[in-house]
């Protein structure tokens, strides 16, 4: 079997006594949507942030495509082709929606110690931006300024941002959080486009759309890893039910 | 809707493309007024207005509060002053020694302070400039904290005569042009887009894949060497260093005034140098205890006009920033008519005050009026 796109073993992460990433282990194999799940509190979005750099833990490695990267600082794991979506939107609010999405392009065009020619006007930052924007549904905003965007563009502006890297592993921190049933909808549609081109890890606790999406299923509670497996298995799996899915499975 | 550059305004481009021109046309106006005394006080602007807009690079662009400009300032202007007390004075020596010395300096203090952040980062700064600061202090070899006068200017052969107040002041004033130029275009570069994403959104910058502290610290080294040109011209234009160029209350000022013209405007702290300065210069001739009435126009500036006198202009409150400016010019008017007497000054000045506030009352109450009238339409 091929090495999975991410492996990550034995990962620890305690704040004084609380211990938030307790012994976990993943693998996300290449193309997959892989969920993980649980309810609040258990240590998804820390475990995140472990992954993309922005918390060192203080135990286990992380291995990205075979090669460690548990010390790796944050802006080397993107250029390795880590990208992540924010839990709470996090974008450039005084950029345009296209000035967002070409930062995210230049980021991976070499090195930015270019102190002369105008960036907006460059088309090696324009084009692949607009592609990115088309891509998510965006296009007709590009000349907007981003604070004035809905709750739902900005979450498909936060998406395209990611994209616009060029990243072989997403890491999507609830995409679907506090979107109405439509923008939900769209954004799963979105998903399921990109599903198969970029391997993703997708918390999320929109149940729906994580059994729409999820090739497999990992379930987190108080920092552990309690099941992982296909949905069908999870969906069955009475120690999931009783710890999280209560009454909707 | 504009986006994150503010140039697209034309308005501020406008005035502060005219304030250039006028700041350009200072020696024919001092000539034809025989002033002499008015040409020394715009060089002083001129060169205080290059350091604000090394300030504003990464204070207005970078989010990076620098509370210790000034000591670039120092390290400018001692370069020039303790290469001339050794007989050095070719321009093509010191200049370079200058400019290379800020910089180096610069990136000490970024290398240490960027590490952090908000208020740390501003007590660092601090911190690190009052260090500059004591050096100057204690170099008794180069006069401690008397200073040191420069007995001779800085030498470009045949091609500048220093010595000479306008070809100074139009050194000074290219200069401010082609740091305004030089600003404008590395704001719009890919670096100038690095430097005001981290100042917007920096986690966010990171996780896109930027390595944001070598972005910051590049600026900050840019910045520190900018406000070393402006050290330079202290320099030579007072003949005299001092640890005073650098203290810590200079670098409070340089603040102010980019606060005041308005952050992350091109033309921002032209404006807020040339208003802050003209008006010290004013007030200071008026009493000793100017800054009891200086102090309470910057709060009101900070408290009701955001952004400054740039913010004003783009918000579309042309009519207010107008009237600060005439406002100004007509303070400086008065000043110069009535150098050292208060009493004609003050009438002119009440006057003026009341029929501003005349109009502002005379448009509140038709504009009252229109809404009330269209209210359905609102």
């Amino acid at each position: 079997m091929l090495e999975p796109v991410l492996k990550v073993e034995g990962l620890v992460k305690r704040f004084g006594g609380l211990v938030a990433t307790d012994n976990l282990n993943l693998d996300i194999r290449e193309g997959e949507v892989h969920a993980v799940i649980g309810p609040n509190g258990a240590g998804k979005t820390t475990m995140i942030s472990q992954l993309i750099g922005e918390l060192r833990p203080d135990a286990g490695s992380i291995r990205f495509l075979g090669q460690d990267i548990t010390h790796l600082p944050v802006h080397a794991r993107s250029h390795l082709g880590i990208a992540r979506s924010f839990q709470i939107t996090s974008i450039f609010l005084n950029f345009t929606t296209l000035e967002n999405i070409m930062l995210a392009v230049q980021a991976h065009d070499g090195h930015s110690f270019r102190f002369w020619k105008d960036a907006r006007s460059d088309p090696r930052l324009r084009e692949p931006a607009m592609a990115a924007l088309e891509q998510v549904g965006l296009a007709h905003r590009a000349e907007t300024v981003a604070s004035v965007l809905s709750h739902g563009e900005h979450r498909q502006l936060e998406i395209a941002m990611a994209l616009a890297t060029r990243p072989k592993l997403l890491l999507l921190d609830e995409p679907m959080a506090g979107m109405g049933p439509e923008d939900s909808a769209r954004m799963v549609t979105l998903l399921r486009q990109i599903k198969g081109s970029i391997t993703m890890l997708l918390i999320e606790h929109d149940m729906d759309a994580v059994f729409a999406l999820a090739d497999r299923i990992t379930v987190l509670v108080y920092g552990r890893g309690i099941a992982t497996g296909e949905p069908d298995e999870i969906r069955r799996n009475e120690q999931v039910r009783q710890a999280y899915l209560g009454d909707e499975a | 809707m504009s986006s994150l550059l503010r140039l697209k305004s034309p308005i501020t481009t406008i005035a502060g493309s005219i304030l250039l021109v006028l700041l350009g046309l200072v020696p024919v106006f001092a000539m034809l007024l025989d002033d002499p005394f008015m040409l020394t006080l715009f060089t002083r602007i001129v060169i205080m207005a290059i350091a604000a807009v090394s300030l504003n690079l990464i204070l207005g662009y970078g989010g990076m509060v620098s509370f210790g400009h000034a000591a670039y300032i120092g390290v400018g202007g001692y370069a020039i002053g303790i290469l001339a007390h050794h007989g050095i004075t070719e321009a093509w020596i010191q200049w370079p020694v200058a400019l290379i010395g800020s910089a180096l300096v610069a990136l000490l203090i970024g290398l240490l302070s960027l590490r952090t952040k908000g208020i740390f980062f501003i007590m660092l700064t601090l911190a690190l400039a009052q260090l500059v600061y004591y050096l100057g202090n204690g170099a008794y070899a180069y006069g401690g904290d008397d200073g040191l006068t420069i007995l001779q200017r800085t030498d470009f052969g045949g091609l500048l005569d220093l010595n000479d107040k306008e070809t100074l002041y139009y050194l000074c004033w290219v200069l401010l042009v082609i740091v305004l130029w030089l600003t404008y275009r590395v704001v719009n570069s890919r670096f100038g887009m690095v430097l005001q994403g981290a100042k917007s959104n920096d986690r966010r910058m990171a996780t896109l894949g930027f390595p944001v502290f070598r972005y910051r610290l590049t600026a900050f080294v840019i910045s520190g060497t900018i406000c070393g040109l402006a050290g330079i011209l202290t320099a030579t234009y007072t003949d005299f260093i001092s640890p005073a160029m650098m203290h810590w209350t200079r670098s409070g000022d340089l603040i102010v005034m980019v606060v005041l013209g308005g952050m992350g405007s091109l033309f921002g702290p032209l404006f807020g140098a040339v208003t802050f300065l003209m008006l010290e210069e004013i007030l200071s001739s008026w009493t000793e205890y100017w800054k009891i009435v200086f102090g309470p126009i910057l709060l009101l500036v900070v408290l009701f006009a955001r952004g400054g006198i740039d913010g004003a202009m783009v918000r579309g409150a042309a009519g207010y920033a107008l009237t600060g400016l005439i406002t100004l010019f007509l303070i400086y008017v008065v000043h110069y008519l009535w150098y050292d007497d208060w009493i004609p000054a003050a009438v002119v000045l009440a006057g003026a005050a009341a029929a501003i506030l005349a109009i502002w009352y005379r448009q509140r109450r038709e504009a009252v009026a229109i809404a009330s009238a269209g209210g359905d339409h609102a």
